[in-house]
Order: C-alpha cells, then structure tokens, then sequence
C-alpha cells in the first residue's frame, strides 16, 4: 500500500482509456470483442456492462486483497479469491440489471454472465496488484479500463454496421475481417502511445 | 496453523459473499403477488413473481407439459402472451416459428413472472394433474411390448377421455443420470378412474421405456401427470374405422370399449396391422368382443406372415387391408395411431377412399 507509485491517477485513467487500452493495446476480452460487436446498440450495452463491472471488481478487489489476503499472507491464493468476487459481483449485477434495466437484460443474454469469465476484468485485477496501485489510482485504472473497453467495441460496432451492405470475398466474412479491423484499430491505438509516461 | 487461517478466511469469504448474493436475491428478486389470468378469467392464481411462469402455476397444480423440467431443451412448454412483455430470449428461439413469435407464443419456463400477466393455455391444462401412482400388474404383451397397470393413489382418480395419454417420469437407473418425462396413451376404459394401464413397447436405446421396461417392479411408484391429448372420440359418424400398428393399439382400445360401453349405436371396423404373429396381441380379447358385439368388426393383418405362423386372416400392409376391405366413405371417421410411416399412408389410403381431412384423426409417436 505504501509504496505505490506516485503516478497522478488521472493520468492512470486517461492511459488505460488509450495508450494501454485493455483490448486494443493488452487484447484482453476479445471473445465477447468479437461476438457481440455485430450490432451498435448490443455491443454498446455489453460495453457499459463490463465498464460498470470492471469498476465495481476492481474497487472490491482491491479492499479485499489488501484487508484481507496481504495481511493473512495468501497472495498465493489471489486468482481464486477474485475470481470468486467477480463470480458473486456480476450475479448481483445481473439480478439488480433484470430488476431495474429488463430490456437491456434480455439484450445482453448470455453475454451477462459470461463477463465473469471475461479475461479483461481478472486482468485488471491482477494488473492493479502487479503495478501496486493504491486505492484511487486502483479504481480510476477500472474505470478506465471499463470505458476504453466500452469505447472500443462501441467503435468496432459502428464500423461493422456501416460495412454490413459491403461486399467481402467469403473468407473474410464474419469474424475475420473483424480480427482485420481489430488489428487496424490497435494500429491507430499505438498512435497514442508516449502521450502518457506511465507502464 | 497457516493452513488453518488459509481455510478459515476464504472460507469466510465464500461465506460473506454467498449471503450477499442471496440477499440480493431476497430483494431484487421480489416482485411481490403478481396475478396470473389464464385463458380470460377462467381461472385466476396469485404467485410470487421471480420465478418462471411454468414453475409458479405448477406451485397452483396447473401442469404445463414440459419432459426437460424447465431447461429450454424440449420446447413443450408453449404458452400464448396475450400482451408482449419482453422480448422473445435466444434461448427460445430454437423452438418457436416465426408465426408462434409474432402470435405471442413464449416458452413458460424462460418467462419470469415479473407483473400481472395474461395468458392462453389449452383448456385442458387446467384439468391436468400430476398424479402418485403404484404398479399393480406388469404384463408381457409381446416380445417387446409390456401392458403396465397403474393403481392411482394421490389423487386417487383420473377423469380422462378414451384416446388421451398421460406423461410418465422415469426415474435414475444403471448408467442413465437423466430423469426424463414420455407420453404413454392410456390403454384402459375409461369408466374405471381408479386405475390406468398403459402400452409401452420397448424402444432400444429409450430412456423411459427402458426405465419401464427393464427397471420397473410390481409395487414401485411413479409419478406422471395428464391426461393430455386432442386424440379422442368426436361426435358426427355411424361407422367407425381404427387403424393401429404395434403399440398404436393403446389409445384405440379403450375408444372401442367407451363405445361398447356406452350401447352407442355405430358401427366400428379395427384394423390391426403388425408384422408376423409374435408381434400380434390381445387377439382373443378383440375376437371375443367381435363375438359378442355384432357392431365390432376386427381384422389384424400380418404384413411378414411366416409359414411357421399358420396364419389364416388378412395378410399385406395395413393400408392394403383397409382399401380392400372399406369402399364407401359415406358417414365415416377414421381414428389412426402408430408410427409416422405408417399414418402418412394411412392417410394416403384414406383420402383415396375419399374419407375427407376433417373426419381423420391421427396420432403420430
């Protein structure tokens, strides 16, 4: 806790929104990446899904690994730990999501709990406690990191809808030319990278 | 001691976690009584919301079939919303068309009783029970066909029509770690509510009827819920034809006993087909009511008649035997049950006799 690096969590927020971008510079969570960006408004639904998760994982995370693992010594056992906090998080999420927000629920369907396995959302968990981050640098870094995922299969959807009508040779139907637009993102993605003198 | 503490605070954690995700569940989940109105007004049930509507009418006894028990894997389970509440979910897809979704038709365990709710079911859902039942008989019909009596405990009566079937729950046997529910025509009179019997040839690889067939003893209990079926006897008809093959026998036996019964003044004509003599059944019993009965004429037809038979009846497919033996189509209904081969030429048959679509009832296992 003590010794976090005295980096402004501002500026952790802005680079992990664009020059370390979790899926367009770290590629984490690209299975949901790729399958639910077909349509603007679903993609754009799962992305403020994740953002609201990650922000919620992160920040619990962070009090549990630092109040309770650290001080029983059971750094070892951290994968399961958050695992099983992000299991519990996105079920409430998911209860309160049916509850409060029914059309968005049943838009997003199976992807909803299927965020738990999202690999992005460990990552950051993980990242937080690899760059020993303090509290608000911890949940500035969730959030994001949850809006630039957000951004990015907002983008990518955007750019899938305008191409629906394009011709393609059959090869590059579906999800390959989505890999090729992926790629050409990240390209644009690197673009910022040096703005930023962190990681 | 490490060891200890390891256990004790994840354990902790798991523990802390697991009764917020319930709370959670206590109060997101509660949606306090919403109503259900089922096929406008005629019957009303007051359920908590939160769980699907299959689930919350079978807490009120009202059976809605379903042989995967809410799993969206079988699609039975369909029900008509009289307003659109939510979307149709991908998990139902699978099972409805086109049609049934722009029609309303959800399935019942994938829609979560949330409010007041109105929907359509058939009629006869509301007559259906689910039923504790003991086996009093088990019979040897055949090589591979078992007459199974059913004494009925809880409730302890079934008011059915001749023709209609009810659902059997199998139950864990060997290496079968599936419990599943199959439709057994009720091969009993329905002037004795008490008991059921049911026809049941073996299916190799079948769940249930290996279940039945293999695993099931005199005294053990089983559950089952019914009747269920739109295959019965219609009004409007002085000559009666039946057309079975193997277990299709079921359903037509007690249609010509409630017949019988009732002293109704129709003519009847079943027509039996099965393969060679080992697959043929109850033919003293029907020459015994063909006896007695002047009304009742019954002809089994072997398709595969072995030498070794001796058989001396009608021989041919069961369509041959009934275009030879029927001619005019005059103040006729024909009543068909057996496997889809041989219903659709059956129908076949039929149609060129010139009986119309609307006086044939079939059905298909």
């Amino acid at each position: 806790m003590g010794n976090a690096p005295q980096i402004n969590p501002l500026v952790i927020f802005l680079a992990s929104l664009f020059t370390s971008n979790m899926v367009l510079v770290n590629f984490l969570g690209m299975c949901s990446f790729i399958s639910v960006s077909s349509e603007y408004d679903t993609a754009s639904g799962l992305g403020k899904a994740v953002a609201l998760v990650m922000v919620f994982t992160t920040t619990i995370n962070w009090l549990i690994y630092h109040l309770l693992v650290v001080p029983f010594g059971l750094e070892y056992l951290r994968y399961l730990v958050f695992i099983v906090v992000i299991a519990a998080t996105v079920q409430i999420i998911e209860m309160a999501m049916d509850r409060y927000l029914p059309d968005l629920h049943v838009r997003l369907g199976i992807f909803l709990p299927l965020i738990t396995v999202n690999c992005a959302i460990l990552g950051i968990s993980l990242f937080m406690v690899i760059r020993s981050y303090s509290f608000w640098q911890t949940v500035l870094f969730g959030f994001g990191s949850g809006l630039g995922w957000w951004m990015a299969i907002a983008a990518l959807a955007a750019i899938r809808e305008k191409m629906a009508a394009n011709r393609l040779p059959p090869g590059l139907q579906g999800p390959a030319i989505t890999f090729i637009i992926t790629g050409l993102m990240a390209l644009a993605f690197v673009g910022f990278s040096g703005i930023f003198a962190v990681m | 001691m490490s060891v200890f503490v390891t256990v004790l605070s994840l354990s902790s954690l798991a523990t802390i976690l697991a009764a917020l995700v319930s709370l959670a569940d206590y109060h997101l989940n509660d949606y306090g009584v919403c109503t259900i109105n089922i096929n406008g007004g005629t019957r009303t049930v007051d359920v908590n919301g939160g769980s699907s509507i299959l689930s919350s009418l079978a807490k009120h006894k009202i059976f809605i079939p379903s042989a995967c028990g809410g799993k969206a894997t079988c699609g039975l389970c369909k029900v008509t919303m009289v307003d659109t509440i939510s979307p149709v979910l991908p998990t139902e897809e699978p099972y409805l068309t086109a049609k049934e979704i722009e029609g309303g038709v959800r399935l019942a365990c994938q829609v979560k009783v949330k409010r007041d709710l109105e929907i359509l079911i058939p009629g006869e859902f509301l007559t259906v029970s689910q039923y504790q039942a003991k086996v009093e008989k088990i019979t040897k019909l055949t090589y591979d066909i078992k007459k199974f009596r059913l004494r009925l405990l809880d409730p302890a009566q079934m008011e059915f029509k001749a023709g209609q079937y009810v659902q059997v729950d199998s139950k864990l046997y060997g290496a079968v770690r599936e419990e599943v529910s199959r439709a057994y025509s009720i091969s009993s009179a329905p002037s004795d509510r008490k008991a059921i019997e049911l026809v049941v040839r073996l299916v190799p690889g079948g769940i249930c009827t290996t279940f039945l067939h293999e695993h099931v003893k005199v005294g053990d209990k089983l559950t089952l819920a019914g009747p269920f079926g739109e295959f019965y006897l219609r009004e409007g008809a002085d000559h009666l034809i039946f057309i079975a093959g193997g277990s299709g026998l079921a359903p037509i036996r007690p249609m010509i006993l409630d017949i019988l019964k009732r002293k109704l003044d129709k003519k009847m004509t079943f027509f039996f087909g099965a393969v060679s003599r080992k697959d043929l059944f109850y033919v003293d019993y029907f020459r015994d009511l063909e006896a007695r009965y002047p009304n009742f004429t019954y002809i089994p037809a072997l398709s595969g008649a072995k030498p070794e038979d001796e058989w001396d009846g009608e021989e041919g497919l069961i369509t041959e035997v009934v275009a030879r033996n029927i001619s005019d189509p005059e103040g006729k209904q024909a009543y068909l049950c057996g496997s889809p081969g041989m219903i659709d030429a059956a129908l076949g048959t039929l149609r060129e006799i010139g009986i119309g679509a609307e006086h044939i009832y079939y059905d298909k296992f």
